[in-house]
């Protein structure tokens, strides 16, 4: 009798059987090495202006130079930031909403805040700025005449921090807006980035934190209509998450994290990341 | 087919040392169906019948399209479960037997792999199976095509290897359900003289037919169904000569030869 | 039309440099994407056979819940291995979060319902060839199952194509479960998410076009494979 196995049903098992192998191995491979470096990374929930700014790519490389500890950040709004520290999934949180971080203070998520640094919030719109926002003065003035005009304001509506400031200004400016609220002011509870995809594709006139604003690349024809006014001051506040609350919270990295981005070599790191040479970042952190 | 009705306890399973014979030593049980009835969605199928199926017989199952044939065959071999009456075998023990249906299944691997694959359920140790699958697959003269992928055989290939897949459990009792209803004459000639050498090595052959040569080549004896029902069980040569009903005269001189 | 050609141009500039940071998403999507499809796979497809051919109480609504999980969204998905994986919630204690991991049981329990539902329907029509052969045979149902899924396998060579192809274009769940962390957890779509929220249009959907050819590729390959190991055309 010949050797009938050596047919195609073997040649078929073969290539059935490395395909599983090579699966299975590309399936395993990249976790091993990522079990390693656990013990000397910490999860910084943070927002996406960061993010998106390029901060965190210019930041954390130097960080990770000088202690070998990897940050990862999550980004997402300020609110869902401080959520992620609530549920113990963030050891630290960068955010820019001071009345929520003092809320997360109160209910001891943290036990100190510390200021960081901070740039501003801008007014975008239309070129031709058909509310005529530009000769306001103020920025409350801007907002009452974009709401007099009832023309297109695109809103976060995340909770985020730029939300939550939008929010503040509108009732300085004296307007409640869940009643003055029309089909002109468009609530699309999206990040930053995506706030200025959608304000650039309907001329529509935004919130924006400066940051984003340099780095974003889909203007179109949207402009700076509105800066420098002292109410469009944009904080960002530093805490680690309470290792008391959260037992797992990586007290001693989180806070090596802190103390670096405060110290001298930190906050000359924020204040030298610049996109076409524009400083995004000012350092504030308390000496 | 019968996609509603579970998995059956498989009480035909051949005791795994039995299958490893060459051929079965002493005849098998007798078959015994008394006032067996099957009817499905109210309709009647198989109604009240009793018959005796003993020794190595040829028995060849006549009857006219819708007589019940499949569904007797199906009965008997414990496939279907009878909705009145009983069946039973005397003595009681398990019998080892097969079943080749008219529309060959193979299964989607190497000839050699069909029937080594049911050695395996049949409890045949894996040192033996090739071997054993080999010697069937020869039998039936597809031992070439052992290393072929099965679903590229044409239609008498696949019903040989379905008889090697049965031949190769040594069977005591073979049901064969028109095996060669869609064959050409040479694949039914093959069919014809595989299944002579499995009732020559010592296995009951019940099987049906529509092909009245067939019948007449093959039968030892002839149970003749209509409507459900066993109109006659006959020696073959008395079916032939002086068919004993009306139903079983007229379907003689209906069907050609 | 400009943006899409600058798009393209740029995938195909990525694509001839390999550029590295490319290399380390695209390896990511497909060791966490495949990871998922082959734990669905395993979970799901001996399942899917064992409700194609047993009959049992509560079949039918299983086949029905299974046949309706096929669409379930992604992002919910992702809502629901977050709650469990949160420190807070049931698994947090495992630290699974914001990792590769986490990203893969996502994506496999996305995946899942669809190889159940596929291959129960596979499985089925071939079953009704094969039924009687086997029952006659003696073959129990634990050994139908495995018999029908190796006689059904160019059919799940399909079946895991469209887990594949759902779990690699999902964006919803990584993003929830995996952070979409630099380095860490960033995959292809959650990348092309955040290259549009960054107004990078060209480079963003450069990135999807690289994420087209890889899905082509993939599937040409199964194709191949399909086609050396079937006898026969179909």
């Amino acid at each position: 009798m010949s050797a009938p196995m050596q047919g195609p049903v073997m040649r078929h098992l073969a290539v059935a059987v490395v395909t599983v192998v090579a699966v299975v191995a590309a399936a395993v491979a990249p976790f091993a090495p990522a079990a390693q470096a656990q013990s000397r990374s910490i999860v910084l929930a943070s927002t996406t202006s960061t993010e998106q700014s390029g901060l965190f790519a210019h930041l954390l490389p130097r960080f990770r130079a000088s202690t070998g500890i990897d940050v990862r950040v999550v980004a997402v709004g300020t609110g869902q930031a401080l959520d992620l520290g609530r549920r113990g999934d963030a050891d630290v949180v960068l955010v820019h909403d001071r009345p929520a971080e003092d809320r997360f203070l109160a209910e001891g998520h943290a036990t100190r805040r510390l200021d960081v640094m901070y740039n501003d919030f801008i007014l975008v719109g239309p070129s031709a700025d058909p509310a005529r926002t530009s000769s306001a003065g103020t920025v409350m003035e801007a907002f009452r005449r974009i709401r007099q005009a009832e023309h297109a304001f695109v809103s976060r509506g995340d909770r985020s921090g730029t939300h939550a400031a939008e929010l503040r200004l509108w009732e300085l400016a004296g307007i409640d807006i869940q009643q003055a609220r029309g089909a002109w002011y468009r609530d699309t509870g999206t990040g930053m980035g995506p706030a200025l995809n959608i304000a650039a594709a309907m001329d529509a006139y935004l919130l924006a934190d400066r940051g984003t604003w340099i780095a974003f690349r889909n203007r179109q024809g949207l402009r700076i209509v509105l800066e420098g006014d002292a109410r469009l001051k944009n904080r960002y506040g530093i805490m680690r998450v309470n290792p008391a609350r959260h037992p797992h919270v990586k007290a001693l990295e989180a806070q090596q994290f802190i103390d670096w981005l405060c110290s001298d070599a930190g906050q000359r790191v924020i204040a030298d990341y610049r996109i076409e040479g524009e400083q995004l970042f000012f350092p504030e952190a308390a000496r | 087919m019968e996609r509603d009705v579970s998995l059956p306890a498989a009480s035909h399973r051949p005791a795994p040392e039995a299958a490893q014979a060459a051929a079965p030593l002493s005849p098998p049980p007798a078959l015994v169906l008394e006032r067996l009835g099957y009817a499905r969605a109210g309709q009647v199928i198989i109604d009240d019948v009793s018959v005796v199926l003993n020794g190595t017989a040829r028995t060849l199952i006549l009857g006219p399209n819708g007589a019940g044939k499949s569904v007797l065959m199906r009965l008997c071999h414990g496939l279907l479960v009878p909705t009145s009456g009983s069946l039973r075998w005397e003595p009681a023990r398990p019998v080892r037997q097969a079943m080749v249906f008219q529309r060959p299944v193979v299964l989607r691997r190497s000839v050699l792999a069909n029937v080594t694959y049911a050695l395996h359920l049949a409890g045949v140790p894996r040192r033996r199976r090739r071997a054993q699958a080999f010697d069937a697959l020869e039998r039936v003269g597809l031992a070439g095509l052992a290393s072929r992928a099965a679903d590229l055989l044409s239609g008498g290939e696949r019903q040989r290897l379905a008889l090697a897949r049965a031949w190769a459990l040594a069977p005591e009792v073979l049901f064969l359900d028109e095996p060669t209803a869609n064959l050409d004459p040479a694949s039914t000639a093959a069919v014809e003289r595989i299944a002579m050498a499995i009732h020559a090595a010592g296995t009951r052959i019940v099987m049906s037919t529509h092909n009245l040569g067939q019948a007449r080549r093959l039968a030892g004896d002839i149970v003749f169904i209509d409507q459900g029902r066993v109109i006659e069980h006959v020696p073959a040569p008395r079916f032939f000569a002086a068919p004993g009903s009306m139903n079983a005269r007229r379907y003689l001189e209906a069907e050609l030869p | 039309m400009n943006d899409i050609g600058l798009a393209l141009r740029q995938a195909l500039s990525m694509l001839v440099t390999l550029d590295p940071s490319l290399v380390g998403v695209v390896l990511l999507s497909l060791q966490v994407s495949l990871g998922a499809v082959l734990i669905a796979a395993i979970a799901g497809a001996p399942l899917g056979a064992v409700l194609a051919i047993c009959h049992f109480p509560g079949r039918r609504p299983l086949v029905v819940i299974f046949n309706a999980l096929m669409g379930l969204p992604p992002v919910m998905v992702g809502l629901f291995v977050y709650v469990l994986l949160s420190r807070a919630g049931p698994l947090g204690p495992l630290g699974l979060l914001f990792t590769p991991r986490a990203m893969v049981i996502a994506q496999a329990l996305l995946v899942w319902p669809i190889v159940v539902a596929l291959s129960r329907q596979a499985v089925e029509d071939l079953w009704i060839e094969y039924a009687e052969a086997l029952r006659s045979l003696g073959a129990r149902w634990w050994h139908a199952v495995p018999t029908l899924l190796w006689d059904a396998r160019h059919a799940l060579i399909t079946v895991l194509l469209a887990g594949f192809g759902r779990a690699i274009a999902e964006v919803g769940a990584v993003m929830i479960v995996g952070g979409n962390i630099d380095g860490v957890t960033r995959v292809m779509t959650t990348s092309i998410a955040l290259e549009t929220s960054k107004g990078n249009l060209a480079f963003a959907m450069a990135l999807g076009f690289v994420l087209l050819a890889l899905v082509v590729l993939l599937n040409a390959l199964a194709f191949t494979i399909r086609q050396r190991t079937m006898p026969h055309g179909t």
